[in-house]
């Protein structure tokens, strides 16, 4: 198995830290994972995005130019990466702020209100756990508990009470992603 | 088992140089290497192991105390990116000239001048050639996965010793930046002062007694006649170092018909190009040197006598590429070396790297592989 994934939004959405959890979730299913950050002039103009990929084996290139999935965050990050998911591969977004939605009719596409979901929550801060908790519905490729494991991993101690809240928040995530386009 | 972590190549600097007992850090902020330095300052070894860790007020103050620190046989080291190691450039070759042990990392940015941040491997020539005055090499790692960046903080230190050389890892801001899976090391303690001298022989300001006569760290001899002994002494150590000290990974090679020579980002680049090649039918190998000096010389000379063609590919108009040739024209053989490279800071991709071998090998795709001898 080889995930090859990018995320990308606005910096402050927590597409660096989506990224950071998923990859721990990886080495606790004892994968081999590298996590590529844009950390250049765009970060600095607002827009962030990371490359993650998760494989039973010694991963090659940490850059890519295609991918496996695509989750989608923002306008910019729509026009410059819906090209790059592979004929068959996943494109996940979040509508808010989408004026123009995806058109290709050779991946599958998903949406997931997940901006409009944590302010319902009363947190908008567990906005990037919603969206992983939709990934993981459409993108099954881990376990649970391994997925469990990899939060407590990568958030400091001092934040472990918070670790009930972001898993709420995935669960939302799970319930309310919605299929859009299915190869 | 070591401990597995999820870390930037950066940060794993950091802890590395921790764990393997460093006593000294001296170092000036600079993208995309600053979390060498913020790392450190966080993790606090002075409580811990009593390492020193000082941001001097430039890179030209934080060599310098490099050279005085590494003059009395401890470990220690400095981290920078590009520019600031050109700012360096002098104190690293008196370091050479004194033949002080020392560990350099130079997490490399897109030149020349200010560049960018984003990852080059420009600076090969600077590493490898020289950069500062004289005839001078340096030790210079080229790790291309983070968990690398953890094994050459010991293995550079293990080597500078040896030699009583200053090393260097030559990484980049993409090896800088990453985060992957790597297995720390388990602590080392600091060197005691009797391990001090127990290690390093005679040479170092550990302190004079009575007994002998005093030690003096210098790279300046007045009389040419002494100066060329030195020089003569400096170039044995270097062949030396040709001998004993030469890595390299050779992924593929038996049965290619064309390889990739790369390092660093630009090595994991071309791993995923091999696979891709291959897929196509294509023979692709891809040799990787890990020592950039010294340079794995034997290895492509056995190399050129079974293969068509060496492609280079680096993060740079075309530098390693002449050792190639070199190693290439030493073997007496007609295998073609060309190089394929991005610059500014723009990493090439895979099917980049693919389409440049069949372009620029298309003569000998197209009328059969002529066997070089």
């Amino acid at each position: 198995m080889t995930e090859e994934m990018i995320i990308a939004g606005f910096g402050g959405q927590g597409v660096l830290s989506m990224g950071k959890i998923l990859a721990y979730s990886g080495i606790m299913e004892d994968k081999e994972v590298t996590w590529f950050p844009s950390y250049g002039p765009e970060m600095r103009g607002g827009t962030a995005n990371v490359t993650v990929i998760v494989s039973d084996t010694r991963i090659s290139s940490p850059v890519l130019q295609e991918y496996d999935t695509a989750i989608i965050l923002n306008q910019q990050s729509m026009d410059k990466f819906e090209k790059a998911v592979k004929p068959g591969g996943v494109l996940l977004y979040d509508p808010n702020g989408i004026v123009h939605p995806p058109t290709r009719t050779d991946i599958n596409i998903f949406r997931v209100e997940a901006t409009k979901a944590s302010v319902e929550m009363g947190n908008p801060k567990v906005f990037n756990m919603i969206v992983f908790g939709s990934y993981l519905k459409v993108r099954p490729i881990l376990s649970p508990d391994n997925v469990e494991k990899g939060l407590a991993k990568s958030l400091p101690e001092r934040y472990h009470k918070l670790i009930p809240l972001n898993l709420e928040a995935m669960q939302k995530g799970r319930e309310i992603v919605e299929e859009v386009h299915v190869v | 088992m070591g401990e597995i972590k999820l870390m930037k190549g950066n940060e794993v600097l950091a802890e590395a140089a921790i764990r393997c007992g460093c006593d000294g850090y001296f170092g000036y902020p600079i993208t995309p290497q600053s979390e060498v330095m913020e790392t450190l300052m966080v993790r606090e070894p002075w409580k811990e192991t009593g390492m020193v860790v000082l941001q001097a007020e430039s890179e030209v103050a934080s060599i310098n105390m490099v050279y005085g620190a590494a003059a009395t046989g401890k470990k220690v080291m400095t981290s920078s990116s590009s520019p600031g190691i050109s700012l360096m450039a002098e104190g690293i070759s008196y370091l050479a000239g004194a033949e002080l042990p020392c560990l350099l990392v130079n997490v490399q940015r897109g030149g020349p001048g200010l560049g960018t941040i984003q990852p080059s491997q420009a600076d090969y020539f600077q590493a490898v050639k020289g950069g500062g005055h004289g005839d001078y090499k340096l030790i210079v790692l080229a790790p291309s996965s983070v968990q690398e960046m953890n094994d050459f903080v010991d293995l550079g230190f293990e080597l500078a010793f040896k030699y009583r050389n200053p090393a260097m890892i030559l990484a980049d801001g993409a090896i800088g930046q990453m985060m992957e899976k790597v297995e720390l090391a388990d602590y080392k303690p600091r060197w005691t002062k009797e391990e001090v001298a127990e290690k390093n022989g005679d040479w170092a300001t550990t302190g004079k007694p009575a007994s002998r006569k005093k030690n003096v760290i210098t790279s300046l001899e007045m009389a040419s006649n002494d100066m060329e002994v030195r020089n003569i002494n400096l170039q044995a150590k270097y062949r030396k170092m040709e001998e004993e000290d030469v890595r390299y990974e050779a992924i593929q090679c038996d049965d290619a018909e064309f390889i990739l020579v790369a390092f660093g980002t630009a090595a994991r680049v071309c791993q995923k190009a091999v696979e891709v090649a291959r897929e196509k039918g294509l023979k692709v190998g891809l040799l990787r040197p890990v020592t950039l000096f010294p340079f794995p010389k034997k290895i492509i000379k056995e190399l050129a006598r079974k293969t068509a063609g060496f492609l280079s590919v680096e993060m740079s108009a075309g530098q390693m590429v002449e050792d190639i040739k070199l190693a290439v024209y030493d073997a007496g053989s007609n295998a073609r070396v060309d190089h394929f490279g991005r610059m500014g800071g723009i990493i090439p991709t895979p099917t980049e790297v693919v389409e440049a071998l069949e372009d620029k090998f298309s003569w000998e795709l197209s009328y059969g592989v002529k066997r070089s001898y």
